[in-house]
């Protein structure tokens, strides 16, 4: 399954990448229809998104998604629901590809909500049911969302030394007032493309208000970089494109989080990827990725008051043990010890503590001195 | 007020001195009270407490003395009861009125000498003295009810009775004087006819039945007695009424027919019912009657008598010291020097010569010893050597349980419920009389599901419709843990369901609470027959619930499947282009196949039995499957309207359209083709399973069996 993935980044153009994905829906419903007319119980093969079924590469250093999958059964009381959301799924898809058109995960509920004929139930019950059976169908698929035409919200913002072509339209990101690019979450060539980069590295920061620190001082025409923010944990536009910038344009990223589980796990899902995407690590995980900070030595290094401690309950420190037994943390002394660090503290810090020193501290002195020291975790 | 003057009643009251009574003034007031005078003033121990109950009697006694003087000569009862409206321009709050109740029976009538003695004295019967199942037993009921119509009316009872077919009918008119306890006759004559032509003429009903051959046909009461009397009643439907009465005799009484032409006019008002409210309970309203111009006629469901039963002696475990004593006095009566050893094999049953000689001993006296020379002390001795000796229970074929085919018989044509189970037990016997128990419940169908069960009662296939709670069997019902059985029973009280709860007694001597007969004495053996009877009905009604539970999940789920199988069928076409008609029936025959068990209907054992009735000749279990309540399955899913496929999959979705006209039963195994409650395949099926039911000996040991 994962190698099928890779084929949709390498496919030159649009029209056959929409051709291979119209291909693989109808290989899906004749398969159907053929069992249904044989006699033979109608299913559909779902991979498994699960930890169970997730695998850890360490040659590539990426997870990535394992052979396990279920069987979707009609008859099947609890799956009865889904198969038949499934199929409407799929015939939408179809639509759309035909019709040159996109849709948002809200706007694919709406096109897939009616009443089942003779009764008075809705297909949909909510956009999380619809949400959750187009995930299963692009493990399905063996397909990604763009491909079926399906588009996330946008939830990430970018500025810095690079010019690009969303569209068709000229971006220079050196240009964005004090609001930012609104990073979409298609950025595949055919819509993103890189036309001048001047930049020299790209700093991740976990959230917007961290962003708008580094923007209004202008933290990336100083340091002749590419400054990125994905609201928490980066939407796949975001990390796609961060990917993007690595690999086309060979550009470090360096990740500013908050020093708590949180924060080592939106690292972890920027470098090595996710559970629920596994299949998509190859397109989306940075192995090289950087974290900066902020790090649990930092509250004594850059002398902290009592203030900016936020204690840790007891999910968290059992967040933090989970993450210090993922395979890719478990051998790395190096985060080890940070994790043990963040534990002994027994307190988190969030990246805006460091203004409790001076308002523009993390900007002016925090990050340059760390990548001048080059001291980051990797 | 009230409490002021209870306040002042309390403060002692000068009182003014009279005389005080001496030995000699009391003696000048002491004399014989008759038995009907008693009675008269204390008309409630006999069931006369109210006009309305006054009516139910009446009626009751005169139709217990019919079924039993039919089963005695062996005729199929026909029964006809009539109350005639005396009083139809009453105002309408009136509390009682005049009526005339007519019980007419095509039983051996009664010869002419009898009839005072029968009609005019109370405790005067042919089934006191012997030890014989019957539903009269004291000799009371039916001069009882003359009494009381005498007394509120001034009227005399009319008796017509015809003991010889082709000879002429006796005519009479009696009241009873109540200080003698005998009867006056104010009428006597010999006329042809019988039964009476004019009750045919009543009413357009009556004439309509009569015509049909259905009402009064001459050539089938070639004997018979008919018995008037007018009475201050009340007739009102519901609880504790003439008709519940009915009802419940001819589900206890599955050979008998019975034709009941109600008043004209029935009591609307419905002031607090000193009865109903009583007799708290479900009242699950049912009976297969027929109706015709107000005339209800209950058919017969069985062509058998009961067998009949064998009078038996007493049990020497069965008697009281002083009934000991009274049997030596009228053995020596009888005998004249009879021996102790000969009256103890004579007059009690069990007793063989050896036992008696040994009993002999046992007292010190010689097996010659005349019986009436025994004294009461050594009679004391009898008495505890009978107590402690190991004798055989007494013969039971002196009990006509009514048997678990009859018992399904009644309640299918009584009640109309999808499940039916009946359990005879083995005679057991209390303080030396055999008695046996029997137990029928019916469930689910068109029974009120949210109440409380309702219990019918019977002893001796009499339905006892007063004092439920001071019943052993109500008792029994409430002991039985329903839970065990999937019904809900809240803490110390009936079950509750859709369930009608029948518990029968047979016994040569019915222990009552009062002469009124309403309430069956709490023995301990009784009870515990009665909840042995009741637990196995109950388990076979579990083992049904959990099959119809099977079912019903298997039904919601081919209801899921159906549902989503259109939706599918148009995806697929709109991806591949496939013709949605042929995948629709194909998921369609899919989903019918793997939820096959919702069409199927299932034994005890969870087998699948075949449907067809006419091979029924188990017992024990009946159930209508198109009675089957949809109550589940019409919750879950919604009404469903055509299917739609592009206008092509109407057909297939028949079943859909159906389910939006009237919510049957998804898991119903035989789908009514019509909507009417009682559909006219119901009723056939009634028709057949009743047949069935019927069919073969009476009261075998019980099996179970689904069609
Ligand atoms: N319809 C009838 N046909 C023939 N015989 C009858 C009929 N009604 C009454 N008898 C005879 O009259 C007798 C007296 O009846 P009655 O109802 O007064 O007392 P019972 O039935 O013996 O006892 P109980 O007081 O318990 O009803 C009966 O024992 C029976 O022999
Ligand atoms: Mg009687």
């Amino acid at each position: 399954m994962a190698k099928q993935k890779t084929a949709a980044a390498t496919a030159s153009s649009k029209k056959d990448r929409d051709a291979a994905t119209e291909k693989k829906i109808v290989v899906l419903a004749t398969d159907v229809a053929k069992r249904s007319l044989g006699g033979r119980e109608p299913i559909v093969r779902v991979p498994t998104r699960a930890k169970s079924n997730t695998i850890w590469n360490k040659k590539k250093g990426i997870l990535q998604m394992g052979d396990g999958a279920q069987e979707r059964q009609l008859f099947n009381l609890g799956q009865a629901k889904s198969f038949m959301q499934t199929m409407l799924h799929s015939s939408s898809i179809k639509d759309l590809i035909g019709a040159e058109k996109t849709l948002s995960l809200r706007g694919m509920f709406y096109k897939g909500l009616h009443t089942v004929a003779g009764t008075k139930e809705k297909t949909f019950a909510d956009q999380d049911e619809s949400d959750g059976i187009l995930e299963d169908l692009e493990v399905s698929l063996g397909a990604l969302r763009e491909e079926l035409h399906i588009f996330a919200k946008k939830a990430g913002t970018m500025v810095g030394n690079i010019t690009i072509i969303d569209s068709g339209d000229e971006i220079d990101c050196r240009r964005m007032g004090s609001g930012g690019y609104a990073i979409p979450s298609i950025v595949e060539p055919d819509v993103i493309k890189f036309k001048k980069c001047d930049a020299k590295f790209v700093l991740h920061v976990e959230k917007n208000t961290v962003w708008s620190r580094f923007n209004e001082d202008r933290f990336w025409e100083k340091h002749n970089c590419i400054l990125t923010e994905g609201g928490g944990q980066p939407p796949r536009g975001v990390r796609r494109l961060l990917r993007r910038l690595n690999e086309e344009l060979g550009l470090p990223v360096y990740c500013l989080l908050d020093c708590d589980p949180w924060g080592h796990y939106i690292y972890s899902v920027i470098k090595q990827g996710s559970i629920s995407l596994a299949f998509e690590s190859e397109r989306l995980a940075i192995p090289e990725a950087k974290y900066l900070g902020i790090r649990a030595s930092d509250y004594r290094a850059c002398g902290l008051t009592d203030d900016v401690q936020i204690a840790l309950n007891d999910t968290d420190i059992k967040r933090a043990r989970e993450i210090a037994a993922y395979p890719w943390f478990e051998g790395h002394k190096g985060w080890q010890r940070e994790i043990e660090g963040l534990l002994n503290n027994g307190f988190k810090m969030e990246v805006e503590s460091l203004i409790t020193k001076d308002i523009s501290y993390v900007t002016e002195t925090y990050v340059p001195e760390r990548l001048k020291k080059k001291d980051w975790l990797d | 007020m009230a409490a002021k003057e209870a306040v002042a009643m309390a403060e002692p009251k000068k009182k003014s001195v009279a005389p005080r009574a001496d030995a000699e003034s009391m003696a000048a007031r002491q004399r014989d009270i008759s038995v009907s005078e008693f009675f008269a003033k204390n008309r409630h121990l006999l069931g006369f407490d109210n006009p309305r109950k006054a009516m139910l009697t009446t009626v009751k006694e005169a139709v217990d003395n019919s079924l039993d003087a039919c089963e005695e000569a062996g005729i199929l009862p026909e029964i006809a009861v009539i109350v005639e409206d005396l009083e139809p321009g009453r105002p309408a709050t009136a509390k009682s009125s005049r009526y005339r109740v007519t019980i007419i029976d095509n039983g051996p009538g009664i010869v002419r000498k009898q009839v005072e003695n029968i009609f005019g004295r109370l405790l005067y019967g042919s089934k006191f003295h012997r030890l014989k199942m019957s539903r009269g037993q004291q000799g009371i009921g039916i001069s009882a009810a003359g009494m009381y119509g005498l007394i509120t009316t001034g009227r005399p009872m009319t008796i017509f009775t015809k003991p010889k077919a082709g000879q002429p009918t006796h005519h009479i008119e009696l009241a009873m004087n109540t200080k003698t306890n005998r009867a006056e006759v104010n009428f006597d004559k010999e006329v042809k006819e019988f039964p009476p032509k004019r009750f045919r003429d009543l009413t357009p009903g009556t004439r309509a039945l009569a015509e049909q051959g259905g009402f009064l046909t001459e050539s089938e009461f070639p004997t018979g007695t008919s018995v008037s009397i007018e009475l201050d009643g009340k007739y009102q439907r519901g609880r504790g009424s003439v008709d519940e009465f009915l009802e419940l005799t001819a589900i206890a009484n599955p050979h008998a027919r019975f034709v009941f032409v109600p008043p004209s006019r029935v009591t609307e008002d419905e002031e607090p019912d000193v009865l109903a409210a009583a007799e708290a309970g479900a009242a699950a309203k049912a009976t297969v009657t027929t109706e015709t111009n107000g005339v209800i006629v209950y058919p017969r469901g069985v062509q058998e008598l009961p067998p009949e039963t064998k009078e038996i002696q007493p049990h020497p475990k069965g008697i009281e010291l002083g009934i000991l004593l009274q049997m030596l006095k009228d053995y020596e009566l009888a005998e004249k020097g009879g021996t102790l050893y000969n009256f103890l094999q004579e007059r009690f049953c069990r007793v063989s010569a050896s036992t008696a000689s040994s009993m002999c001993d046992a007292i010190g006296v010689s097996s010659r010893a005349k019986a009436g020379d025994i004294e009461p002390p050594q009679a004391e001795k009898l008495y505890k050597v009978f107590q402690e000796s190991k004798l055989a229970p007494p013969p039971t074929d002196c009990l006509a349980p009514i048997g678990v085919r009859q018992m399904l018989a009644g309640m299918l044509k009584g009640v109309r419920a999808e499940f039916y189970a009946a359990s005879s037990r083995e005679a057991e016997v209390y303080r030396g009389r055999p008695f046996q128990i029997e137990a029928a419940i019916a469930f689910g169908g068109e029974l009120p599901g949210d109440e409380t069960a309702r219990v019918i009662r019977f002893a001796n296939r009499v339905p006892l419709l007063f004092q439920q709670s001071a019943c052993s069997s109500f008792k029994a019902v409430v002991e039985t843990a329903w839970k065990n059985y999937n019904l809900s029973q809240p803490r110390g009280t009936l079950p509750v369901g859709p369930l009608v709860i029948m518990i029968h007694m047979a016994s040569v001597w019915v222990p009552f609470t009062s002469e009124s007969k309403e309430a069956i004495a709490d023995y301990d053996e009784i009870r515990k027959e009665m909840k042995l009877a009741l637990m196995e009905c109950g388990r076979k009604l579990g083992t049904y619930l959990r099959k119809r539970q099977k079912m019903r999940r298997e039904g919601e789920r081919r209801d899921v499947f159906e549902r989503y199988i259109g939706e599918i069928a148009k995806a697929i076409n709109a991806i591949t282009g496939d013709d949605p008609k042929a995948i629709y029936e194909a998921l369609l025959k899919q989903a019918k196949s793997r939820t096959a068990v919702a069409d199927q209907l299932l034994d005890e054992d969870g087998k699948v039995v075949k449907e067809d009735l006419a091979e029924t000749d188990d017992e024990g279990v009946l159930i209508i499957p198109d009675a089957i309540a949809p109550a589940v399955a019409a919750a879950t899913s919604t009404p469903l309207a055509p299917l739609d496929l592009d206008g092509k999959a109407k057909a297939a979705s028949k079943r859909g359209a159906r389910k939006a006209a009237e919510p049957k039963a998804a898991a119903a195994p035989k789908r009514a083709a019509k909507p009417e409650p009682e559909s006219a395949a119901r009723t056939e099926l009634r028709a057949r399973a009743a047949k069935a039911a019927g069919r073969g000996k009476a009261g075998g040991e019980d099996g179970a069996r689904l069609f």
